[in-house]
């Protein structure tokens, strides 16, 4: 089945080089729509250089980027944003002494009025604050609450819940459930999941390979920048898994 | 407490208003009759009045998480500006003004262009503005005058409506300034709580990486607010400069620190992402009771240094405070 749809976001055989050290040799993956595709490895695999390139903040050294089919090319994370590829970072994603609602819509502010009179339309921005949280099992107190007062699931879930209405469709997670306990990470992976069943490409980056394996359809792992595995879920098992990151069979 | 009286005693201007009120009641026993006085109170929000139009910019500017301390300086330039560009080019007031204020927005585009260009801090890079800006001030008064006190913008054409517009005291003492001050206040507040632009000042100051990833153009507000605080600071030359029919090359010294002082007493962070202009109108009108006040109790003027810079102690524990609160569930 993973390979009769077109992927919907598809980096091949790209490298990239920071001065003399290579961080990513020749990787390529593919996500598609309404499939969880996780990108494993340890810490320094290529990971986040891979992410970082899909998310427009790097371009690569050399490789193809391709979105539908298309090669593409960008100059800034906001030139892939307007694409729809929204990126989630684990501590950049949001602003800790901004209200709920004002992270949600920032930089996507909707406005009311005319002119100089043009502002923040504030009761739209807070009830589809909550219905949008709402409808991710999430029931905020108050929007106006700082997003510091979250916990790191909700705040997960915040960031989810806003690239989805601003109409993501390829969203990558880079490890949302590191500093998680555990009832928080499977919350928050079944909002990944959620958002795969509306049709999302979710790429999900992560170190544990018991997160990936519950809610991932792909799996790709990473060792020193280069790609040892890329199989569909009914090829592998959490432990051959475990096994392909850290190298012990490959 | 109820929910909305919780959110009102949250907001980052709630210490403010209170220590206000208190500077109030200690004053109104200390000095009596003369402070609680029409006289008396239009003496304290007249003094107050300058530097609260300093701190609106200086508030949106440390809220986008940057600081100016060329403000001083800039008031300088302003002043002096509007007197060469009228008693020496010849030029009628309203030319003048409109010429002084485009000279400042430029100064302030410049500031900011060069924080965000070479990402070194603004404290840095305006504290070097600080001082050649002050130098040119004096460089140019001296050149075309040999003087850096000048006067007489009283005999220059169009000085009556300006005398009105930011010379006058319309009403029992009270200065026109003050309606600038809060007019500019109400206009701050507005925007910053309203606006898109608001939201994207706070999230400059906030987390300006978390702005960018979602496609706020930091470096567009951050250039943006060095305007503002440069208009302001421009506006405070003006009126100055029209009250006092002249200007003086060394005024505006040590503005920086009092607008800085005013903008943190009103529980605005020094670290971004958190404060209110409401607060810097009170922290100023603290700023203006205190200085009047520990005259009119007849107390020596040389202790208005040290109650300022213990209030700046005592507000610094207080925001770190509500700091950690605003980060607390609720």
């Amino acid at each position: 089945m993973e390979t009769a749809v077109a992927p919907r976001l598809e980096v091949h055989d790209v490298s990239m080089r920071f001065g003399g050290v290579v961080a990513l040799e020749h990787a390529s993956l593919a996500a598609r729509a309404g499939e969880v595709t996780c990108l494993l490895g340890d810490n320094g695999a290529g990971k986040s250089t891979l992410i970082k390139i899909m998310g427009g903040v790097h371009p690569p050294t050399s490789g193809a980027y391709l979105l539908d089919g298309e090669v593409v090319r960008f100059r800034s994370p906001s030139d892939a944003l307007s694409l729809g590829i929204a990126t989630v970072y684990q501590d950049l994603a949001m602003v800790p002494l901004m209200s709920v609602w004002r992270n949600f819509f920032l930089g996507s502010e909707p406005t009311t009025g005319w002119g100089p009179t043009r502002r923040i339309d504030l009761a739209r921005c807070r009830e589809e604050t909550r219905t949008e949280l709402a409808s991710m099992g999430i029931e905020l107190r108050d929007p106006e609450q700082t997003v510091g007062s979250l916990s790191g699931g909700e705040r997960q879930a915040v960031a989810i819940a806003r690239a989805l209405h601003f109409g993501a469709r390829v969203l990558i997670l880079d490890e949302p459930t590191a500093a998680l306990g555990v009832q928080q990470s499977e919350r928050v992976l079944a909002h990944v999941r959620t958002a795969a069943e509306r049709g999302v490409a979710v790429v999900l980056v992560t170190h544990s390979p018991h997160h990936a394996f519950s809610v991932g359809d792909r799996f790709v792992v990473l060792r020193r920048g280069r790609v040892v595995t890329d199989e569909p879920r009914e090829a592998l098992s959490v432990d051959r898994l475990t096994g392909l990151m850290s190298g012990a069979s490959a | 407490m109820s929910g909305r009286a919780a959110r009102v005693l949250a907001r980052p201007e709630a210490a403010a208003a209170v220590g206000a009120v208190l500077i109030w009641v200690l004053f109104a026993g200390l000095a009596g009759p003369p402070f609680r006085s029409m006289a008396g109170t239009a003496s304290y929000l007249n003094a107050a009045a300058p530097l609260g139009i300093l701190g609106v910019g200086v508030a949106l500017l440390m809220i986008g998480g940057e600081f100016d301390l060329s403000v001083g300086s800039i008031v300088g330039v302003s002043g002096m500006s509007v007197m060469l560009l009228t008693t020496e080019v010849g030029w009628s007031v309203w030319p003048a003004i409109f010429a002084t204020v485009l000279l400042c927005l430029l100064i302030g585009f410049l500031n900011g262009l060069t924080v965000v260009r070479t990402q070194l801090p603004s404290f840095i890079v305006t504290l070097a503005t600080l001082f050649i800006l002050r130098g040119l001030t004096i460089a140019a008064a001296r050149g075309f005058t040999r003087r850096t006190q000048l006067g007489g913008l009283d005999d220059v054409a169009g000085y009556d409506l300006a005398s009105y517009a930011f010379g006058s005291a319309p009403f029992a003492g009270l200065r026109v300034s003050i309606a600038w001050w809060l007019g500019t206040a109400a206009l701050a507040t507005w925007v910053l709580l309203r606006t898109p632009w608001g939201n994207w000042i706070f999230a400059a100051g906030g987390q300006a990486e978390a702005a960018r990833n979602v496609g706020v153009r930091v470096g567009r507000v951050k250039i943006g607010l060095f305007m503002t605080t440069a208009f302001c600071a421009c506006l405070v030359g003006i009126l100055q400069a029209v009250r006092f029919t002249g200007a003086d090359a060394l005024r505006g010294q040590l503005q920086e620190f009092y607008a800085i002082i005013a903008v943190v007493i009103g529980g605005t962070l020094l670290t971004g992402g958190y404060g209110s202009v409401v607060g810097a109108v009170f922290g100023a009108l603290i700023f203006g009771m205190v200085r009047q006040g520990i005259v009119m109790a007849g107390v020596e003027a040389d202790w208005f240094q040290v109650v300022l810079g213990g209030m700046l102690l005592l507000a610094v524990f207080v925001n770190r405070y509500a700091l950690v609160r605003a980060q607390r569930a609720s």
